[in-house]
């Protein structure tokens, strides 16, 4: 399982990568390979207000949906636009391919999530 | 969770296994894309040993089974199969089921996991006394070997020659990988393929045997997610999806399996006489998503701001890489290559109606 130790997680299997105040954000290889298979996934419009804990999008493997919650608040100021067409990319590198970013809110929130080993531990 | 003889065997393959319907199987080993790949292009091998066995002997077998199923089972031959279902007295379906046929006195019935415990129930209470039913799903296992490589795969572990076997016809005990097997030429994927039916305990010899003799050809393992996204594409029907006590085979696209003429009335023929001559309320249709998303079974059906139907399944369709739905809708109202809309989450999104099967089944007839 990988878990790239620069990273910061939260308990719902999202990585979030921080550049100044944006948050870039995606789902880890534990989430990609629990989904099997991603064929579609439903992003946030730009501009759309996001909170910390609140759903932002929709993923979905051949079998299922689940609802992708937000580990973090602020406004969605770019999606990735190559995972319209090809969601399996997140199969393929989950770490590589952004879903998100969102224009932090609040900073203070970053404290609240798990760096690589104390999510490592969530997966025991 | 009940388990088949091969549950170790999927465990040690990377198989995710999950509960179908009581049953601790594989939903998938490398990834249902994949997997579903292969069966379309080389082979793949599927543990079906969940499926129910039951065995109707007697004199009065073949009069119980042409009132038990909707097709004519006379006019089988012995060492044919026939796909078919069993009506309620409304018409509705309790199950569809492959019926092989021994001779007028001996017939093996391949019922849905979920309903063998019901299906033999049903069968028994309307079981006359010169009829023997037995239960036997516990002593067999089957496995399917489905796709253009099958056959090659398999005669590499038995002299039988498996071109002698037609489509729908089998043979009821010939030696495969040094165990005895009764072989079909059938399938739940719109390949050419096999179904394999052996003791339990043959199982993994078999399994291991099968695998092994497919590794220059492609063959992997199948877990139950490509079975599902390789029926529907073929447009062949799930249980509780496309059938169900509350659909009548008429409406299902099934209609070519109901045969009303035959010289005894099956149960539910009164009712589905009717629906002939009056017409039936509803009909099965294939859709394939305009808009982004992907209908699911139970999502509402619209044309304009009325309710039109309901998904009966949906899923994304990996030969041919769109998003498709099969629907139970007011018979008439769509047209081909007209447009519908799909309830996906709360969201309406534009389908249209196209032809079915989705794929081309590709069939050794």
């Amino acid at each position: 399982m990988n878990i790239p130790t620069e990273l910061l997680y939260s308990k719902d299997h999202e990585w979030v990568r921080v550049e100044g105040d944006i948050a870039y954000i995606g789902i880890t290889d534990y989430a990609q390979s629990s989904l099997g298979d991603i064929v579609f996934i439903e992003m946030p419009a730009l501009g759309s207000t996001v909170r910390m804990g609140g759903t932002f999008g929709v993923i979905e493997s051949v079998k299922a949906a689940s609802d992708l919650f937000c580990p973090v608040s602020g406004t969605v100021v770019n999606v990735n636009p190559t995972l319209e067409e090809n969601p399996g990319l997140l199969n393929s590198d989950s770490y590589a391919n952004w879903i998100m970013a969102v224009n932090l809110e609040d900073k203070a929130e970053l404290a609240g999530l798990l760096d690589a080993l104390a999510y490592k531990n969530t997966l025991k | 969770m009940k388990h088949t003889p091969l549950l170790s065997r999927h465990e040690s393959l990377g198989g995710k296994i999950v509960d179908f319907a009581g049953w601790a199987l594989p939903v998938q080993y490398s990834g249902i894309i994949k997997e579903h790949e292969a069966v379309r292009s080389t082979a793949g091998l599927f543990d079906v040993s969940h499926m129910g066995e039951i065995a109707i002997k007697g004199e009065g077998a073949l009069d119980f089974l042409q009132q038990l199923v909707t097709g004519d089972v006379e006019k089988l031959k012995d060492n044919q199969v026939l796909y078919s279902v069993m009506c309620d007295d409304d018409g509705g379906m309790v199950d569809d089921l492959l019926v092989y046929r021994h001779s007028t006195t001996d017939f093996l019935l391949v019922v849905n996991a979920a309903n063998t415990d019901q299906d033999f129930a049903w069968m028994k209470s309307h079981a006359p006394a010169d009829v023997i039913l037995e239960d036997l799903s516990m002593h067999y296992a089957q496995l399917a070997l489905q796709g253009p490589q099958a056959q090659m795969v398999l005669q590499k572990l038995t002299d039988f020659p498996l071109d002698k076997i037609a489509f729908f016809y089998f043979e009821p005990q010939i030696r495969v990988a040094n165990r005895m097997a009764l072989v079909s030429r059938t399938g739940y994927t719109g390949e050419d393929g096999f179904e394999i039916y052996t003791a339990a305990e043959d199982a993994p010899a078999l399994w291991d045997a099968i695998l092994d003799a497919g590794q220059n050809f492609g063959l992997v393992p199948v877990g139950l997610g490509a079975r599902d996204t390789l029926r529907f594409e073929a447009g062949l029907p799930l249980y509780g999806h496309e059938l169900d006590r509350t659909i009548s085979p008429l409406e299902a696209n099934l209609g070519s399996f109901v045969k009303l003429k035959k010289g005894v009335s099956c149960r539910g023929s009164a009712a589905l006489r009717a629906q002939k001559e009056t017409g039936v309320r509803r009909e099965l249709i294939g859709l394939a998503m305009i808009d982004r998303g992907i209908p699911r079974h139970g999502c509402e059906v619209m044309q304009g701001a009325q309710v039109i139907g309901q998904i009966t399944s949906g899923t994304y369709s990996p030969t041919l890489k769109e998003n498709m739905g099969l629907a139970l809708v007011s018979r008439g109202a769509v047209n081909m290559d007209e447009e519908l809309s799909v309830l996906v989450r709360g969201k309406l999104l534009q389908a249209r109606r196209v032809p079915l099967p989705f794929y081309q089944k590709k069939y050794k007839k």
